[in-house]
């Protein structure tokens, strides 16, 4: 059985003295735009919300950070750093592709099993509290992205 | 909350046109924000794409969700992928219970190393000078 993150994240903030969270409920199906053409002839983009950064890029900071970071899709694995306030980030610094895969599908590229890959990679620091904010800022700037690279599907990665 | 944000977001860019495939390792959250495709895989937080050092198992997990873009067909749907983290999954017992283990929520930027500080700052040396 999965583990019931709701009810057991609600018992940790009511220990501590916190109310419950607001969880997002859509209750609405999705949109919906399946493959346009075989995976294997798609650009594909990278989305992960784990804090990855490049080495010289500037880090996220962990209060509602809105921000983005592109990697170049060629980025070295062993550049890539995380930082990120809610998970233990002890694995994604020995190997980042645990959440940010880009070294995986790179690999899956070179197969033939994706078209190619989006110029970059898009990394935020996904534990933004405030549903709101992702949706009018952080949403909107990464579809801009996408939408510039052509990417035609996109691997969206949480932690 | 990364699950969630990372569902709105995939909400509004199918919403433009481009088919999104959310990886999961947070399966409730994940059907609360409800997004269009989502590949489940029942590892603890900070591992939603394969166990570290261990390439072979990520090619194999990402291959199998990646198949979700054609082989999940109604809005909303889930695959469950076939991978277990450990034989007994114990795991599961302590995952987000007891301690509070997050950092404090800082506003400045958390560098992993002090060089990365400097780098970034180096970087933003050569940025154009602020006019005021």
């Amino acid at each position: 059985m999965p583990v019931e993150y709701i009810s057991r994240i609600r018992d940790l903030y009511l220990s501590l003295g916190y109310g419950a969270y607001k969880w997002t409920v859509n209750e609405t199906p999705p949109p919906w735009q399946p493959l346009r053409k075989p995976l294997a002839q798609c650009r594909l983009a990278l989305a992960a919300s784990g804090g990855i950064y490049v080495a010289g890029q500037k880090a996220f900071h962990y209060k509602d950070d809105t921000s983005f970071r592109a990697i170049p899709r060629d980025a070295a694995v062993a550049d890539l750093r995380a930082t990120h306030f809610a998970y233990d980030l002890t694995d994604a610094r020995r190997d980042p592709n645990v959440v940010f895969p880009i070294g995986t599908l790179r690999g899956l590229a070179q197969e033939g099993v994706i078209g190619a890959l989006a110029g970059h990679a898009y990394s935020f620091m996904g534990g933004i509290y405030s549903a709101r904010r992702v949706t009018e800022e952080l949403a909107p700037a990464l579809r801009e992205a996408l939408v510039r690279e052509q990417a035609d599907a996109a691997l969206l990665v949480p932690v | 909350m990364c699950h969630q944000s990372v569902g709105l977001i995939a909400r509004l860019l199918e919403s433009a046109g481009i088919s999104t495939l959310c990886m999961s390792s947070a399966l409730d959250i994940s059907r609360a924000v409800n997004p269009p495709r989502t590949a489940f895989l029942d590892y603890p937080l900070g591992h939603t794409a394969g166990k570290p050092g261990d390439p072979a198992l990520q090619r194999e997990i990402m291959l199998q969700a990646l198949e979700a873009f054609t082989s999940l067909t109604a809005p909303g749907a889930v695959k469950m992928l076939p991978f277990r983290w450990s034989e007994d999954d114990s795991w599961q017992k302590t995952a987000m219970r007891g301690k509070d283990d997050r950092l404090p929520r800082l506003d400045t930027p958390q560098y992993q190393s002090e060089d990365d500080r400097s780098r970034a700052e180096e970087a933003c040396a050569i940025c154009p000078p602020r006019t005021s």
